[in-house]
């Protein structure tokens, strides 16, 4: 009973959005305030019926109802609470459907965050956000309900892939998808003021929380799944450059470009049109990334959507946004005008010299992705497009933008000083060279160029904090006034600075991991011993053990380092009961200087006892996600800044509105 | 393996299948020289029936009998040039996880090239323009808002006589 009351509430929500959807829209067109009004309760009312579709759907996982179709493919009654409710978007049809939940949650809160919003901008907005619902849920409803039941009911479920029942995998795609959908409302708000054919520094004010907040996301979800490849995949390896990776990269790269464009078009009124074609790309790179996951068209395991109605259902949904939403732009866009005239070398050049950078990464990840398909559906020729293509392209891209990140928040607007800037990053430029001198001379092998690497790295880093030391004259003034700039420093300043800092970290864990891992493979009896990175492992052997629902082969590695003992690492290899599917589960030792990792192979039939045993030692790999948590941080410090909560309602200012109440 | 299909989720789960470890202690060749540059190696070329994954990253059996095939061709004493060769002809270009540059793929290689530079034009020509714009820059008000406007400034007359 209760998944038909979720089934008929996911209906009501399609009906809810298809009046959120037609009404504003027309109401914002003849000017209509009634009308108009319908989009707020219809976008909140929309996010309780979802919500409540979901919750059924997460009850069936959590009681593992299996008459319910989707609970019995993808579940099973003995995994742990935690993974039965992950259980529910980890699967196609449960993942959509959270999709759909994050964006009518997304609808809602702009609904009742932005009630100063001007009342037609409001409306269109709601509107084009409703469009983009009513796609999704009739996509669910038509081609992937997972509301289905089964008749006779199974006894048992068959499972879900063990290799998913992991913390970091449970709430990566809940976090991605906040990512993808968040990009929705900068789409919806460059729509509407395409529809409007108005835009101004207002509107760039407004779009940027959402943004900033669906970057966040985006950023967490990457890492997420990052780190998970990394433990989990056994051979620390933390990006591939693979298709479904790079389907979630390209609208990071695209929303980390729009964010700093809307700040250009907020301060200055300058780059309208193009941040506006930046929104529309982002959330149209967000579909893509869906369409690529879901459709088959990668014909990878990701790809187990294999039913074509689902892929020509979504690619019509593609065609319909992007190419609508597009033609609307070319349409409008004359109507635009530019504002805010400003020199090359000026903040607003820094940033366009940022916008350059990333959107052509952006499109290299693109065409790197997309070309092989292309080419395979032209000539009918197969080629593969992997790491080494993207290292190429995508690493020599990075390289200019990192050296000229420090320089663009020391640049004024309107007309930068570059050498005065630059006078101002002497003692980031001092630290970064004696960086690079340590760097030297601390390793005596590795690649010549990966010190360089690292002093990049470093040099963002310590640029970031310049930037913060000049902005309160740090040695320049009195220490007490130093304090106080400090104090009234906005938090979007600390913002820039901590996210800047954190890009630094990862480049420094990507190039030291990259460069400088170390690797022995080898066969290990007990009693062995086997060194690496000045640590000696002593192998004691392996056991058999008995989880909640696995059985595991335990492997006992004594570490210690300089005759001292570290630590114990216990490396295993699994076998899950349902499905029945090997996982290996790596030892991990985290130290400041890197991690040690231990990976337990099979059993050697040529050597009594032995076992096939990796070791790696990752230097200062941690930074890589470390550096992605400070991203974070630094954007939830800018999203706390008192000027972006404009438009939100506060009690101190009980003004009545001139608008006709609602 | 239908199951297998459907438990796809997320990015980076090409790997259901790989959990086990790649290159394993029997194919190592003794010599640390060629077993560097066969990793190399292996690190650039295709599983051919994984996803985007090379020959050093996975456990496939295919992988393995790749593997062991670039060690015994090293050993034999082919350059890597030679052992790429030979396996683009028993396997096509589609064992290379760098493509090669020809008349198919040059697209690919020039496009990151082409992307910038047409980029960097556009801006080019983008900030020329704005230079040569007048100053005027600001939006008018919109009919509605001038009402607003005129609405409220009427409002403050009117009850300016009352505050005195």
């Amino acid at each position: 009973m209760i998944i038909e009351i979720g089934h008929f509430a996911l209906v009501l929500a399609l009906a809810v959005a298809v009046l959120q959807t037609v009404l504003p829209a027309w109401g914002a067109h003849v000017r209509d305030s009634r009308l108009m009004a319908v989009g707020s309760p219809a976008a909140v009312m929309q996010v309780v019926l979802v919500a409540g579709a979901f919750a059924a759907l997460t009850y069936a996982y959590v009681v593992s109802d299996f008459s319910v179709a989707n609970v019995y493919l993808n579940s099973h009654s003995a995994k742990p609470l935690l993974y039965r409710i992950s259980g529910v978007w980890g699967n196609h049809e449960g993942s959509m459907l959270l999709w759909v939940l994050m964006l009518t949650a997304f609808g809602a809160a702009v609904a009742v965050f932005g009630q100063r919003l001007p009342q037609t901008l409001r409306a269109n907005v709601l509107a084009v956000q409703g469009s983009v619902a009513v796609a999704f849920m009739l996509f669910i409803l038509l081609t992937s309900n997972p509301f289905t039941r089964l008749a006779p009911a199974p006894a048992e479920g068959l499972g879900l892939n063990p290799i998913l029942q992991d913390p970091a995998l449970a709430f990566h795609p809940p976090f991605l998808y906040a990512g993808y959908v968040g990009f929705s409302i900068a789409f919806a708000f460059a729509v509407a003021a395409l529809i409007e054919g108005r835009v101004d520094a207002a509107w760039a004010r407004w779009v940027r929380p959402w943004t900033l907040a669906a970057w966040m996301m985006l950023t967490l979800g990457i890492s997420m799944g990052s780190w998970w490849a990394y433990y989990e995949l056994g051979w620390g390896g933390w990006w591939f450059w693979d298709p479904v990776e790079n389907a979630s990269f390209m609208p990071w790269l695209a929303g980390t470009a729009l964010l700093h464009s809307a700040v250009v078009m907020e301060k200055r009124e300058a780059l309208k049109i193009w941040t506006i074609l930046l929104a529309i790309l982002t959330f149209s790179l967000s579909l893509m990334g869906t369409f690529l996951v879901r459709s088959g068209v990668l014909t990878s395991v990701h790809a187990f959507a294999v039913d074509p109605a689902r892929g020509v259902f979504i690619l019509g949904i593609l065609v319909l946004f992007i190419g609508g939403a597009l033609a609307l732009f070319a349409l409008r866009v004359g109507e635009l005008r530019q504002g805010g005239l400003f020199a090359p070398i000026s903040r607003e050049g820094s940033l366009v010299l940022n916008n350059l950078l990333l959107t052509t990464a952006c499109a290299t990840v693109f065409v790197g992705t997309l070309y092989p398909l292309a080419l395979e559906a032209i000539t009918g020729d197969k080629i593969s497009v992997g790491p080494p293509y993207f290292n190429m392209t995508f690493g020599p891209l990075m390289v200019p933008l990192l050296i000229a990140l420090p320089f663009g928040p020391l640049l004024a607007w309107k007309r930068g000083d570059l050498l005065a800037a630059a006078q101002r990053l002497w003692l980031a430029a001092l630290i970064t060279l004696v960086a690079t001198v340590a760097v030297y001379a601390a390793v005596y092998r590795g690649p010549w160029l990966a010190p360089l690497g690292i002093a990049l790295g470093v040099w963002v880093m310590a640029g970031s904090l310049a930037e913060l030391a000049s902005r309160i004259k740090l040695g320049q003034a009195p220490l007490l006034e130093s304090w106080r700039r400090f104090k009234g420093l906005p938090r979007s300043a600390f913002g820039t600075a901590v996210a800047h800092f954190g890009v630094g970290m990862m480049v420094v864990g990507v190039i030291g991991t990259s460069a400088y891992q170390s690797e022995r493979i080898l066969v290990m009896k007990p009693g062995d011993q086997a060194e690496i990175a000045g640590y000696t492992l002593t192998f004691k052997g392996a056991a058999p053990q008995r989880g909640p629902n696995y059985r595991e082969e335990v492997g006992v590695f004594e570490v210690a380092r300089n005759g001292e003992p570290v630590t114990t690492l216990t490396p295993s290899k699994r076998l899950y009961d349902a499905p029945p599917q090997p996982t290996s589960e790596a030892g991990i030792y985290v130290s400041w200087r890197g991690d040690l990792y231990a990976v337990l192979g099979d059993a050697q039939p040529n050597t009594p006892g032995g076992f096939a045993v990796w070791l790696y030692f990752n230097p200062l790999v941690r930074l890589i996600w470390l550096g992605a948590v400070v991203m974070f941080l630094g954007g939830l410090l800018s999203l706390s800044d008192r000027r972006l909560r404009v438009g939100v309602p506060r009690k101190a200012q009980v003004r009545t509105s001139p608008m006709p109440a609602e | 393996m239908k199951l297998v299909l459907r438990w796809f989720l997320l990015p980076v789960l090409i790997f259901t299948s790989a959990v086990a470890l790649a290159v394993e202690p029997d194919e190592m060749l003794p010599d640390p020289a060629l077993e560097a540059r066969a990793r190399a190696l292996s690190a650039e070329l295709r599983c051919l029936v994984c996803q985007n994954q090379s020959i050093d990253d996975s456990n496939a059996p295919l992988a393995r009998d790749l593997r062991i095939l670039v060690r015994e061709r090293i050993a034999a004493g082919d350059t890597d040039e030679e052992v790429k060769r030979f396996l683009v002809e028993r396997y096509g270009a589609f064992v290379l996880l760098k493509p090669p540059v020809n008349t198919r793929t040059i697209l690919l290689w020039l496009a990151p090239l082409m992307v910038f530079l047409g980029a960097a034009l556009f801006l080019f020509r983008y900030l020329r323009s704005i230079r040569r714009v007048s100053v005027d820059t600001t939006q008018g008000l919109t009919k509605e808002e001038e009402e607003k406007l005129r609405a409220l400034l009427a409002e403050e007359t009117s009850q300016k006589p009352a505050e005195n």
